[in-house]
């Protein structure tokens, strides 16, 4: 593969990953959500399979593929399945639509908006230096990683229901993997395999308690989360 | 050298002035045709201009000169920006001057010089399309001015015929995720600054949703007639701009008579496509809420925004 070809997959895979990213905070629909999620890990298993071809390295190809089939294919079953479990009962009641929705988060999707580009500078700001140490084109798309670790972060903060906000851990953990890989041109394969089943077990956990609060509460609002029970 | 510039930028006047009508009219056929309407023909907007043109020109009472200068300085401010894209030629006598924020801020004049036309009429609906109008407008000229910028870095400069020639060259810079984001955003800053179907519907007068349609509301007559003209024409001139920018082979980039041929047929061809492309998907496009609105420029804002860091940042500008 040529130089400058790899560098341009490697800009469009990032500049996809980013994308992506910020469909999350453009869509309300949980559903489209999950599937803006599952084309950020493919762009996240191109990134690192682009990664491991430029410099011949068969293991990370391995990972990324392997990284493509958790964060594209299980990750998105798994929460399609919880959201399918979630407006399942309600529908006979006609308001499935409010659990399948984002209705009302915290910042609206406009400010939401905005901010990710706010974040999206900080985050080259922040890079800056770094780039700066070695400027290659892994490294210079350095920020891209960082943005979404934000971005991230900021759904996390900012979304009222409890799926949104397990996307947003998950838009956390691709940003931390993609920076890990685009910065140190790859993990260990076994750090990476224990990074990546720590990831299965907790969506596994949250989709659990996911179904427990729904139960409780008849809502996954987190807001109706403000007080103790027995 | 200078007939063929000349040439050019008399071309590039009368291919937005006189096609404008016809591209609405081919919209206007497309979107029938699509409905299973049998359609008015493409010629209807031209037939509707000249109806409108015989008729006696007439002003509410009351209205001052804001109101009577709209509609030509809308048309006037136009002709200037169609004469300075480069739509047909990049070897134009006046590429100089092409400066992406003059063309920016001449199609912005127009903007305002109708919503305060609106406002002059002390109408309830011509405050109301005015105050709307500049909300959309407050948030489209950024995101237009943002996503060229996008394109001017590769180039070094925001003067558009050195950024379009660059890019003939250089077909690669449009590729790159830059090019590809900027294009996105430029789109939709076109479709909600000439008043298309998810921003505004250019069809109806339902005084709750309508935007252009309420600040003209009381214009009649040959001045009615401008404003229509006007619209039309910056509709073309920003579809046109958008080819150049984002699908620029087949623009002239020297000074010979084949090449002025070949890209004026090829600018129709773009300009036909692009809006039977428009009017296809405003078939299947429902208007969005007015208050969703900034969510979706404020997207587009944000994509354009994107596009500069990329091109500044990935493509090793550093």
């Amino acid at each position: 593969m040529s130089d400058d070809l790899y560098t341009q997959l490697l800009d469009l895979a990032c500049g996809a990953f980013l994308l992506a990213a910020v469909m999350v905070l453009w869509r309300r629909e949980l559903a489209a959500i999950v599937r803006v999620f599952a084309l950020q890990g493919v762009a996240l298993a191109a990134i690192a399979v682009l990664l491991g071809a430029h410099e011949e390295r068969w293991d990370m190809v391995g990972v990324g593929i392997g990284i493509g089939v958790l964060r594209a294919g299980v990750l998105p079953h798994l929460m399609r399945r919880a959201l399918a479990a979630l407006t399942e009962d309600r529908r006979g009641y006609g308001d499935g639509g409010a659990e399948s929705r984002e209705t009302q988060p915290l910042v609206n999707v406009a400010a939401s908006l905005l901010t990710a580009a706010l974040l999206t500078l900080l985050a080259y700001a922040v890079a800056r230096p770094l780039t700066e140490l070695n400027p290659t084109p892994a490294t210079r798309a350095l920020p891209v990683g960082l943005a979404v670790v934000l971005i991230g972060f900021f759904v996390l903060v900012t979304r009222r229901r409890a799926l949104a906000q397990v996307v947003g851990f998950l838009l956390l953990d691709n940003g931390i993997t993609a920076t890990a890989f685009l910065a140190t041109s790859g993990v260990p394969l076994i750090v990476e395999l224990g990074v990546s089943f720590d990831v299965l077990l907790a969506v596994l956990v949250l989709q659990v308690l996911t179904a427990r609060v729904r139960e409780a509460f008849g809502t996954t609002d987190i807001d109706d989360l403000r007080e103790l029970h027995d | 050298m200078s007939a063929v510039g000349y040439t050019s930028v008399a071309g590039q006047v009368l291919v937005v002035g006189g096609g404008a009508p016809l591209l609405t009219g081919w919209m206007r056929q497309i979107r029938a045709r699509l409905e299973g309407r049998a359609g008015a023909g493409v010629l209807q907007p031209w037939r509707d201009l000249r109806k409108l043109l015989r008729k006696e020109p007439i002003t509410p009472v009351g209205t001052g000169p804001a109101f009577r200068a709209a509609p030509a300085l809308l048309v006037a401010t136009t002709v200037v920006a169609a004469a300075l894209v480069p739509l047909l030629s990049t070897d134009t006598p006046v590429r100089g001057h092409a400066d992406l924020v003059l063309v920016v801020a001449l199609i912005a004049l127009g903007t305002m010089a109708l919503a305060l036309a609106g406002l002059d009429t002390g109408t309830a609906f011509g405050g109301m399309g005015a105050s709307r109008e500049m909300t959309v407008a407050a948030l489209v000229e950024p995101t237009i001015l943002l996503s060229v910028f996008a394109l001017s870095i590769p180039a070094g400069t925001t003067n558009i015929p050195a950024i379009v020639s660059g890019a003939v060259h250089e077909p690669a810079r449009l590729t790159s995720p830059a090019g590809l984001l900027a294009t996105a955003a430029l789109a939709v800053a076109v479709l909600a600054e000439t008043g298309r179907i998810p921003v505004d519907n250019p069809s109806t007068h339902l005084e709750l949703t309508m935007i252009h349609e309420a600040m003209v509301l009381e214009y009649a007559g040959p001045d009615l007639a401008l404003v229509e003209l006007g619209a039309q024409m910056r509709l073309t001139l920003l579809l046109g701009l958008l080819s150049s920018l984002f699908v620029p082979w087949g623009i002239a980039t020297s000074a010979s008579w084949t090449a002025l041929a070949v890209a004026l047929v090829l600018l129709a061809a773009k300009l036909c496509l692009l809006g039977a492309v428009l009017a296809a998907a405003e078939v299947f496009w429902a208007k969005v809420r007015l208050f969703r609105v900034p969510e979706l420029i404020a997207g587009s804002f944000l994509l354009a925004l994107l596009a500069v860091t990329a091109s500044y940042f990935l493509s090793g500008a550093s």
